[in-house]
């Protein structure tokens, strides 16, 4: 008996008329679950931060999503240019977004502590000029 | 009591199974069952896209005629707002209210009035509701609020808790008739007058209360013809109607309450699929710093009711120039005329978890895996010549045993 699911998403880099899927496609699949709507929100807006980010951040990257009884996990993965110092991109308002990307409404500086707010485990992992990864984890 | 009414309904002699109601349906409630659309109970708002799309006239609302006045003793019409949209502008609508009477009823109740007194009330709702709630969103549409418990549970708390401007209307009627004639309640018709088949199932569903005022509901088209006759040859001394103004006229298109609650945040939002999209963002919490937001079922607004007979352009275009007409109360005038302990709901809004695909977790986790794999074996065509909307339906139909694989005429074929 299959215990637990995985969903894969490729994430565009500069594309934000794909950047989102993810997030909605993820929602649904819980919803059908029957996954508590609390949780479900907060899957959601972390995975739709963790995109936009790999659209503006990186070279582009892949959301994997998986569901097992206790927990939801979502993994971004990008190819990029990584970061340097992790805690100074965690603090609230920092941002590295052009003002492009700040024109069109993002790039705030709040993706990351948002992401870490909406999970019950947050790891941040990058390599300078290799990628950067987040795994987040919501306990059901 | 059953657990779903729906008026909206099929003429199956009418229906061809020709899938383009399926297609339409912004919850996928349809599918095509032996060529008969049927609509899936606990799936349907009652937006009435169906009834707009079906080439066949096939699809429509569960709506009373005239002659179900006879029941009654005393009877009510409350026209809806939209129909200010509905004549041609140089129309004198004092006259096509006294329409109402010719056909049979007794007093009118212009909606319009009572979404003036709920104008009045609201803007102090949203400027004394928790910023936590914000946006705070309109429950005027009864489609979008039943679109909120099926799939944004999250954003129940976002709702505005207030009656819609008809149930309030009908209260206000219900009241007066009763001190006026002394009959019972079940001695007095009061009848929505409507283009919305979503307002008709909360006349026997209602939304945030035990039991609607109002009796039934006539749809405008049904009686349109006889009202245009009536509107030219009526002679004699017409009623003075009581009636709204430009603020409660304006709640018949899209725009018109955020106009009339008075704010600058605000989103003003029709057409299902939008109204949607509009939902999806508040739901990420993207629309932090907007205050307040309508949105519609229909494009335009109520104008663009299913049970209407203008185009919906055409109808908002004359929305908007009556909705210039000046304020004949005050705010402080209006609230007099109803409290505000008058027009909340007094139940709360609960979720329609409807789309869950087992109770326990772990079933549902495996008929998830099934779908994904039938999925993948599907066309990805979404044709919908199995009965089902798209290949993804038909994977979740055949899982969920409401329908079978060999459904898929492509499939079939390639074997």
């Amino acid at each position: 008996m299959q215990e637990s699911m995985k969903y894969e998403f490729s994430v565009p880099t500069m594309d934000f008329t794909v950047a989102g899927e993810a997030s909605s496609s993820i929602k649904k699949v819980l919803r059908q679950l029957g996954i508590d709507s609390g949780i479900i929100r907060r899957v959601a807006i972390a995975t739709y931060e963790a995109e936009i980010n790999i659209a503006i951040h990186s070279n582009g990257g892949k959301i994997t999503c998986l569901i097992s009884p206790e927990w939801v996990k979502v993994i971004a993965k990008d190819n990029g240019p990584g970061i340097e110092n992790i805690e100074l991109a965690m603090t609230k308002g920092f941002s590295t977004a052009t003002s492009e990307i700040r024109e069109l409404g993002f790039g705030a500086g709040m993706g990351l502590p948002n992401m870490k707010k909406c999970s019950d485990d947050f790891e941040i992992t990058s390599e300078v000029d290799v990628f950067t990864q987040l795994v987040m984890t919501l306990y059901l | 009591m059953k657990a779903y009414w729906h008026s909206v309904f099929l003429h199956k002699e009418k229906c061809t199974g020709c899938t383009n109601c399926m297609h339409k349906c912004p919850t996928q409630a349809i599918r095509v069952i032996d060529g008969k659309a049927k609509i899936i109970e606990e799936r349907c708002i009652d937006c009435g896209e169906c009834i707009k799309v079906c080439p066949f006239h096939a699809k429509d609302a569960k709506t009373d005629v005239l002659s179900d006045l006879a029941n009654y003793r005393y009877k009510v019409a409350l026209p809806a707002t939209s129909l200010y949209g509905q004549f041609p502008t140089e129309y004198d609508m004092n006259r096509v209210m006294n329409t109402f009477l010719r056909l049979g009823f007794d007093e009118v109740f212009d909606v319009s009035r009572a979404a003036d007194i709920i104008s009045a009330y609201l803007n102090d709702y949203v400027d004394n509701a928790e910023e936590e709630r914000k946006p705070l969103i309109s429950t005027y549409c009864p489609a979008v609020t039943r679109l909120i418990q099926i799939r944004y549970p999250s954003l129940i708390d976002n709702i505005i808790t207030i009656e819609s401007p008809s149930e309030v209307a009908a209260r206000q009627a219900r009241q007066l008739v009763k001190a006026k004639t002394g009959l019972k309640d079940e001695e007095i018709g009061i009848f929505l007058i409507t283009e919305c088949p979503a307002k008709v199932t909360s006349i026997y569903k209602p939304l945030g209360l035990d039991k609607s005022q109002m009796t039934g509901a006539v749809s405008l088209k049904s009686i349109y013809p006889r009202m245009l006759k009536l509107y030219d040859s009526m002679t004699g001394d017409m009623v003075d109607m009581q009636m709204g103004s430009g603020v409660g006229i304006g709640w018949g298109r899209v725009g018109g309450q955020s106009y009339a609650v008075d704010i600058d945040n605000y989103i003003a939002v029709d057409g299902i699929d939008e109204v949607t999209k509009v939902l999806d963002k508040v739901d990420l919490e993207m629309l932090r710093g907007v205050d307040f937001i309508e949105g519609y079922a229909c494009v335009t607004g109520c104008c663009g009711g299913p049970l209407n007979v203008e185009n919906p352009f055409i109808a908002k275009s004359r929305i908007r120039k009556q909705a210039k007409k000046p304020p004949i109360f005050s705010d402080e005038e209006l609230k007099s005329m109803c409290s505000f302990e008058n027009i909340v709901w007094t139940n709360k809004i609960e979720p329609h978890q409807i789309l869950k695909l087992d109770k326990d977790f772990k079933k549902a986790i495996e008929k998830m895996t099934k779908i994904e794999a039938l999925h993948k074996s599907l066309p990805g065509l979404d044709c919908g010549a199995c009965g089902s909307p798209t290949c993804r339906s038909l994977a979740e139909d055949v899982v969920l045993g409401r329908a079978k694989f060999e459904d898929c005429i492509v499939r079939k074929g390639a074997k």
